[in-house]
């Protein structure tokens, strides 16, 4: 039925009389007018923004404590205007506190999500193409990752080597590429189907080319998808394992030590816990609804 | 003529905003008799599932029926609920579909899915409908089918399926029967029984037979009457015996005349040296065994032999199955061959490792079938077509300046040489991809099934091109096909495989003028529309439209 889905997406032809839009443009206009991404971008953009320009946005360190101004609550709960968020139960300053963790919530997400996507993408690409024991390879080391509790493992490394920053964004790195690998595995192997592939094999293209240009940009839609669902996962993990206690270490401010500390006055202060909580859950899901932008973007089925 | 059992009036359907024209479907209007096969013909886009789909009540939520009627059985089918269409799809009308692998469901036995008709349309009790099934079964002309009543999809033929299909539309006895494409996915043979069996259905039955085809062929193999549309519109109607002999409109015409004549002028090739030399090449798979299953070799390809020389286009003609693509593999070392050799210019491609073979792989070039998967959608038309020569070793600018007059010679815009492929129609992209192969300057060009996915007009273009190209450059074609039509339109010589063997060889007359092998006799036979001889459309008196 291949005549019906011309008939029902006219493709713009070279002949066609109309000046066609470049790719390029097609896909800004479509970006432009996606509004789960425009929303998801901006709130990252502000996350980020917030995180770099943290001793700027606040006269407060956050690491210095007042005992003499602990638990002040924040403006809105009829709190002062020195402390916009309040002050936690040692008198750091609140706002302080959530701008500096952001920095630690994005790095940990960002620098996981890179190590993870390279020895996902690595191992699901190479199965892909390859197939045969290449593939049974893979899918053994898949299958023996996903047999393994992401958290317990978490916890027994850091129990371990303790738990520095360092320690939890390679413990996450290690952990987290399952996803990459399942999905670029299959993906892969649609694309090495594809006449394309065959094409360039026949006009004398080397592996790695074939690889960088022929598949690596047809699968990486996908690529981009996992990364932020992967980024938004390892920000989650951080932030629990901190509650746990046994990822970044206190003082440093992290959302998730924030939660945590927070929990010891939940019944009685309960902005404590709500404030860093809100803050996680509008970055999960500003990255998840900036990769579900991304997919819907750039997909080659949304091309028209 | 007896009252039609569907007429389809003033209908217009419109495409959505922004499409290349407002309507999918204008103005059309026409009939179908009880024991009539109408056959709609047209190029891809040209509406003629949309027309179908509207009669089914199967159109996409983006497309609406404007304007017009559809009357069937004395009903207003655009005013029916969507549930009362539902209860007579099944039931009073019934639908054929081109492609028999997706149109059963592999979860359940081809029995089951032919009760269920019964199951939701009737209250027959369980044999009943079992007993009902199993004439049905036979009535489609099945082998054994109790074996086939209680056998799921996969372990079906091709043919097999469309036949449950066929019968799974006709269970219910249905006034209309609405096929598109049905043989269109199928092998010669296995359509030549399926369009047998629409001419018994037409005899045995009172429906009248919907037929969306794109191929005069199958037309004139079973249409009463014809259909012609273009453009969402009927350019003409009429009689199959009047539209194919005598059409009146420039568009059919030009679809006639795009036809593949089965004859051609004989080509002198003189007695040159063979420019592709094959011999004794063998290719086995080992599909290997499992707990359950034995492990089992196919020969794919046996002791191949053959040679073309340079100009010459030599033909392999062959059904699904018969080894020709394995054949093409080993021949652009996409596959290793077992054995044999294949000689370009004095060396045996067949003979170097992987990397030894780089600087002969140039040598014999591919166009593949489908023009949409054989090129890569996230790279420029210029970008792909540089490919072959940068990775010889050229220089990108000089391989961009090459590029620019290969499109020329296949009369593209070379300046659309930054553009994406989706922006390109089928043969567009067909003809980049000859461009694409041409660029390394190969001495033998593969085209496998290179135009069978194309509408026949387009087709007609590619063909001439290939033809120019062959001559102007001196090249030596293998033109793999399962089309015989095209086969003797542009071969000088020509293969006949079965199951991995070359079964007969010879020019195209010698082979389709006297076969000697019975399988060349069975394809020959298989081919529909035998006793319609093409007319030449320039000798037809003209007509104003």
């Amino acid at each position: 039925m291949t005549d019906t889905t011309t008939e029902l997406e006219p493709v713009v032809t070279a002949t066609d009389q109309s000046k066609p839009l470049t790719p390029r443009q097609a896909m800004v206009r479509r970006a432009l007018r996606h509004k789960g991404l425009l929303f998801g971008s901006a709130v990252i953009l502000a996350i980020v923004f917030i995180a770099v320009f943290a001793p700027f946005l606040t006269e407060h360190d956050p690491f210095k404590q007042s005992l003499l101004a602990r638990m002040k609550p924040p403006v809105f709960m009829g709190g002062d205007e020195n402390h916009v968020l309040g002050t936690d139960a040692l008198g750091r300053d609140y706002w302080a506190r959530l701008a500096y963790g952001a920095r630690i919530s994005l790095m940990i997400g960002l620098l996981a999500a890179v190590i993870s996507g390279l020895i996902g993408s690595t191992m699901g690409i190479m199965a892909g193409y390859f197939g045969g024991r290449v593939d049974t390879v893979v899918t053994f080391l898949i299958n023996v990752r996903l047999a393994m509790p992401v958290v317990l493992v978490a916890l027994a490394v850091v129990a371990l080597f303790g738990g520095s920053l360092m320690v939890v964004v390679s413990v996450l790195g290690l952990l987290l590429w399952d996803r990459f690998a399942v999905v670029l595995r299959s993906a892969t192997m649609q694309v090495r189907k594809q006449e394309y592939v065959a094409a360039a094999e026949v006009l004398g293209a080397s592996l790695p080319r074939i690889l960088i240009k022929d598949i690596l940009p047809n699968v990486m839609n996908h690529l981009i998808v996992i990364f932020t669902l992967e980024m938004a996962h390892a920000i989650i993990l951080e932030a629990a394992l901190s509650f746990l206690g046994l990822g970044v270490q206190p003082p440093t401010p992290s959302w998730g030590l924030m939660i945590s500390e927070g929990k010891e006055m939940l019944l009685f202060e309960p902005w404590m816990i709500t404030i860093p909580g809100i803050a996680l859950f509008l970055l999960v899901l500003a990255i998840n609804m900036m990769g579900d932008g991304i997919r819907d973007v750039t997909a080659p089925e949304g091309r028209n | 003529m007896s009252t039609p059992i569907l007429s389809i009036l003033n209908l217009t359907v419109d495409l959505p905003k922004g499409g290349d024209r407002p309507f999918a479907v204008q103005d059309l209007s026409l009939t179908i008799a009880p024991k009539e096969i109408v056959c709609i013909v047209g190029e891809s886009g040209s509406g003629k599932s949309i027309t179908s789909f509207t009669t089914m009540g199967l159109l996409p939520k983006a497309l609406t029926p404007s304007t017009g009627e559809v009357v069937f059985d004395g009903k207003d089918l655009l005013k029916v609920g969507a549930d009362e269409h539902a209860k007579m799809r099944g039931s009073q009308m019934a639908m054929v579909f081109q492609e028999p692998m997706s149109a059963l469901n592999p979860c359940y036995t081809v029995g089951d899915q032919i009760e269920e008709m019964f199951q939701e349309h009737t209250s027959l009790p369980k044999a009943e409908r079992k007993a009902r099934t199993m004439t049905l079964l036979e009535e489609v002309h099945l082998p054994e089918p109790a074996r086939i009543y209680s056998s799921y999809p996969h372990q079906l033929s091709g043919g097999q399926r469309q036949r449950i299909v066929i019968a799974m539309a006709l269970a219910l006895d249905p006034k209309l029967l609405i096929a598109d494409e049905p043989t269109t996915a199928l092998d010669l043979s296995t359509q030549a029984q399926i369009l047998h069996l629409f001419k018994e259905l037409r005899e045995k039955h009172d429906a009248g037979i919907m037929f969306v085809t794109h191929d005069f062929d199958v037309v004139a193999e079973i249409a009463d009457r014809v259909v012609v549309m273009q453009h969402g519109q009927i350019v003409e109607e009429g009689t199959a015996e009047e539209v194919l002999n005598r059409p009146r409109h420039p568009y059919t015409r030009l679809l006639i005349d795009a036809v593949p004549r089965r004859t051609r002028d004989q080509r002198d090739l003189g007695d040159g040296e063979a420019m592709l030399k094959v011999e004794g090449l063998n290719k086995t798979y080992h599909i290997p065994g499992s707990m359950f299953k034995k492990a089992r070799d196919v020969h794919a390809c046996k002791d191949i032999n053959f040679k073309v020389r340079p100009g010459e286009t030599l033909g392999i003609v062959g059904e699904s199955g018969s080894g020709k693509s394995t054949l093409v593999k080993c021949l652009i070392r996409l596959e290793d061959p077992d054995d044999g050799s294949v000689w370009v210019e004095g060396k045996n491609i067949a003979g170097y490792s992987r990397k030894g073979l780089h600087p002969y792989r140039k040598m014999i070039q591919i166009v593949f079938q489908d023009p949409y998967g054989s090129l890569n959608p996230r790279r420029t038309i210029g970008d792909q077509l540089v490919e072959g020569p940068v990775n010889f070793g050229a220089n990108r600018a000089d391989a961009m300046e090459k590029a620019r007059e290969l499109m020329r010679i296949v009369r593209l815009d070379p300046d659309a040489l930054n553009r994406y492929p989706n922006q390109f129609s089928g043969g567009q992209r067909q003809r980049i991809c000859i461009a694409r192969a041409l660029m390394v300057e190969p001495k033998v060009l593969i085209a496998d099934e290179a135009v069978s996915a194309l509408d026949v007009s387009v087709q007609k273009e590619v063909l001439k091109l290939l033809n120019e190209i062959r001559d102007r450059m001196g090249l030596t074609v293998l033109f793999i096909t399962h089309d015989l039509r095209v086969a003797a339109q542009v071969c000088d010589n020509l293969i006949v495989m079965q199951k991995g063997e070359i079964v007969e060889r010879g020019t195209v007359d010698q082979v389709f003028g006297a076969p000697s092998h019975a399988y060349t006799r069975m394809l020959l036979d298989a081919q529909p529309g035998k006793g319609w001889e093409v007319p030449d459309v320039s000798k037809l008196p003209p007509v104003t439209v």
